[in-house]
């Protein structure tokens, strides 16, 4: 077993490992990944690549754009018919793989555990598949009478020229319920996080408003970009409740199109995964004047600051009581588990490619335990998630943008909360930070490496050069990891555990942790021919 | 068996010459068979006297899988096999893979069984090759000799030089080889010349120029080729030599597309631009 290498001091200066991964690269592949490869050195202004074309022939982790809009983003809504239009295997695998959770109310829909497809054959691309996406259309609708119906564009679709907007605007005509259409082709972005602007332009402009419910709770606010994977948005879910929070309703994770139709009746939206979903929190301020905080309920300290934040925005000096008494509750159960789980395991090394978030807020878990994160990168994310969101004036607008709409949204004059954007500003002018997102970077340690769009090549040395003790990311890196005697924990799917938010999550987290780590059983996988470098067999001839 | 393509640009004439050619060969004594691949399926018209054919794919969506041969070939003049592959509607599917289904389909059906004693196949296809269900009739040997109908207009050597690049890109991983320019005359001022002038610029030849005779609108009217319709007539005549010349053809050529600007300096050159 080679020696681990002594990171008390701060991490190792990465620049040869750095160098090394670069060498393997044909010349412009190599300038490419150099500027999405940062040794991090906080304080200082650094730039990194994002949200840019994968070069081909690299095994990228990155999905596509449908995934991001039909699988991310409304997918773990329970009460919307999701219909794919197009051949089954894009419904098929897009078909609850991320453990997206939902609880029904009694005589409540729930659709989410259905696939549903328009199946397009050979026929359909030729002939146009409008015909059968309408009768799809009907047939959904005679089987399950559902409020809303999503039409969600793959590959083809966009080809042949189908206009899945057109088909939705009659069939919504015919059947008199919700219907609206995504073009959402698989190529339309670079990755995944076309599709979740996608998703929050088809939203916010077909869902939310709908129904201008009377105000039922003190605090009203909405949740944003938490998909309840593993049942996350349950313990945020009860945070609020027992605080006397209304949560009106969560894009996504364990809701309902029905609670987005009035989410804009909120007082504050609670931004969970910036990159999916900022679109909508930046829309619904412009227009109905509610103004948007980044939270994250990952990891336990995080979540203290973040209920305290909300309790802070309402000044409410009841409220802010509540607050502080879950808070000191919880915490007292979390640092017994803490004490109990971190001398085994302080001092490892964690790396995590994951996501538009992911890979940032589960830093804080894992700082929680004492483990050092060694290098981190995004699959999707754009700068401003890496950097801080005061960037976002000076990232360039390439031609891949552009191919997403830009919604522009102007100011509902008779809806508008004059009475949120004064509080707004006068909390601002105390120092609160509003639209506010520090981004990755800035919160992690000297030296780390933070890689944008990683592979599998750099995966390889990454874990060469850092004999990491967990390594983070999903399903299509998991074995490969694993072969290499390095547990993998799935930040996608969370494997078959979670939840991990809150406080309850966090402990669920170090256990994990604990179980994962505190075991000698990866260092004992070992290859039988590194010992035995032959294996010997005989043969007998019978003559 | 040869198998040929014609391309060019739309409203050149490709139907047209395609079938007066087959006519031709069919008296020949040449055993033929056409495929239409343009989704307004009328390639075949006047070779079986009217639209009375029903395509591939009409076919294959209305039968489903159970598709017989014959469902979807018929017998026209002199006894040449016509087929049509057809396609969508204007503006809806895909006509590009209505072309690449369709000619598998044929071949799955054993529309070239040994037993038809096929000499030759002819791909009509539609227009220019704007994508590659359209180029599906070059690619893996299908065809193996192109013609592209041209007249002396500008666009229509645009287009014929456009469909050189096609036939270039394939021919480099293929069989397909140009056979070709057909010079269907639109009488403008130094036609033959200029349009052998292209062909020599290709590497290629002007294998017949046809000359416009209003005979050819008579014929279409009465749904019929030339050949048929005025056996004695003179155009009757050019459609045979044409028949012959491609009959006897051995110049078969990977084409090396002009530059824009070779191609202005050409039109130049022979009078068209001033």
């Amino acid at each position: 077993m080679v020696k681990k290498k002594d990171y008390t001091n701060g991490l190792p200066d990465p620049s040869q490992l750095k160098e090394e991964i670069l060498k393997k690269y044909p010349r412009k592949v190599a300038k490419k990944r150099d500027k999405g490869m940062i040794i991090n050195e906080p304080g200082k202004e650094q730039e990194i690549l994002a949200n840019v074309r994968t070069v081909p022939g690299i095994i990228t982790q990155r999905g596509c754009t449908y995934a991001g809009c039909k699988g991310v983003v409304l997918g773990p809504t329970r009460d919307i018919i999701n219909l794919v239009h197009g051949p089954i295997g894009c419904s098929f695998y897009a078909w609850l793989t991320r453990r997206n959770q939902t609880r029904v109310p009694e005589g409540g829909d729930n659709f989410i555990t259905y696939s549903f497809s328009t199946d397009m054959q050979d026929e359909n691309i030729v002939f146009g598949g409008e015909t059968k996406l309408k009768e799809a259309i009907r047939e959904a609708y005679e089987m399950f009478n559902p409020k809303s119906i999503g039409i969600f564009s793959t590959c083809p679709v966009g080809l042949i020229g189908d206009d899945v907007h057109a088909v939705s605007r009659e069939m919504k005509a015919e059947l008199g319920i919700n219907i609206f259409g995504f073009s959402c082709e698989g190529y339309r972005g670079v990755s995944q996080s076309a599709g979740h602007h996608i998703a929050n332009n088809g939203v916010f402009k077909n869902v939310v408003g709908n129904n201008d419910r009377p105000r039922e709770g003190k605090f009203q606010v909405n949740l944003l970009g938490e998909y309840n994977i593993g049942g996350d948005a349950f313990e945020i879910e009860a945070l609020f409740e027992e605080a006397g929070i209304s949560l009106l309703s969560t894009f996504s994770g364990n809701s309902t199109i029905e609670s987005m139709e009035y989410s804009h009746t909120a007082d504050l939206n609670m931004v969970m995964c910036h990159r999916s979903i900022n679109y909508i929190a930046e829309m619904m301020e412009e227009k109905y004047g509610i103004p948007w905080i980044k939270v994250s309920f990952v990891g336990a300290e995080s979540t203290v600051k973040s209920m305290k934040k909300i309790a802070e925005y309402f000044g409410d000096a009841e409220l802010t009581a509540k607050v502080d008494e879950i808070c000191e509750r919880e915490m007292a159960k979390v640092k017994a588990v803490v004490a109990e789980v971190r001398p085994a395991v302080e001092g490892k090394l964690a790396m995590m490619f994951v996501g538009g978030s992911r890979a940032h807020h589960y830093q804080d878990l894992f700082k929680e335990l004492g483990i050092n994160v060694v290098s981190a990168g995004y699959e999707f994310a754009h700068r401003d998630d890496y950097e801080g969101r005061e960037v976002i004036p000076n990232i360039k607008i390439d031609a891949d943008t552009r191919n997403i709409e830009d919604l522009v949204v102007s100011k509902d004059e008779e809806l508008f909360r004059d009475d949120l954007a004064t509080k707004k500003s006068e909390l601002e002018k105390a120092g609160y930070k509003f639209s506010d997102y520090v981004g990755m970077m800035p919160e992690m340690s000297k030296n780390a490496l933070v890689i944008d769009d990683v592979n599998h090549w750099e995966t390889e040395k990454l874990i060469e050069f850092y004999k990491p003790d967990v390594f983070c990311a999903g399903i299509k890196e998991k074995y490969v990891v694993q072969k290499y005697g390095v547990p993998l924990k799935q930040l996608h799917s969370y494997d078959y555990g979670g939840p991990y938010t809150a406080f309850d999550g966090a402990i669920n987290f170090y256990k994990e942790m604990q179980r994962m780590l505190a075991t000698n059983i990866w260092k004992l996988v070992d290859t039988p021919w590194k010992n035995e470098p032959e294996i010997v067999g005989s043969m007998t001839i019978d003559a | 068996m040869r198998k040929i393509a014609i391309y060019g640009k739309g409203g050149i004439g490709k139907s047209t010459t395609t079938q007066n050619t087959v006519a031709g060969l069919v008296k020949m004594g040449k055993n033929v068979l056409v495929v239409g691949c343009d989704p307004k399926a009328d390639s075949t018209r006047l070779l079986l006297g009217g639209l009375a054919q029903k395509t591939v794919l009409d076919t294959l969506r209305e039968e489903g899988e159970d598709v017989e041969i014959d469902d979807v070939i018929k017998r026209g003049y002199g006894d040449v096999r016509c087929v049509e592959s057809g396609g969508p509607e204007p503006g809806v599917g895909c006509a590009g893979r209505g072309i690449i289904t369709s000619i598998n389909l044929l071949e799955q059906l054993g529309a070239w069984d040994e037993k038809y004693e096929t000499d030759y196949t002819f791909y009509d296809v539609l227009g220019d090759v704007v994508c590659g269900g359209f180029a599906m009739p070059i690619r893996d040997g299908k065809a193996e000799e192109i013609y592209i109908v041209v007249s002396g207009e500008m666009m229509a050597m645009y287009a014929a030089n456009n469909i050189c690049k096609g036939i270039k890109k394939y021919a480099q991983a293929g069989s397909v080889r140009l056979g070709g320019l057909i010079c269907n005359s639109r009488k403008v001022d130094n036609e033959a010349e200029m349009i052998q002038e292209l062909a020599r610029q290709l590497g290629t030849q002007m294998i017949h120029f046809v000359p416009r005779d209003n005979m050819v609108q008579h014929a279409e009217i009465n749904r019929k080729t030339v050949i048929e319709f005025a056996p004695d007539h003179p155009q009757a005549a050019e459609y045979a030599q044409l028949a012959a010349a491609i009959d006897a053809n051995e110049m078969f050529v990977v084409p090396t597309p002009l530059e824009m600007d070779t191609l202005e300096k050409l039109l130049i050159d022979f009078g068209i631009a001033n």
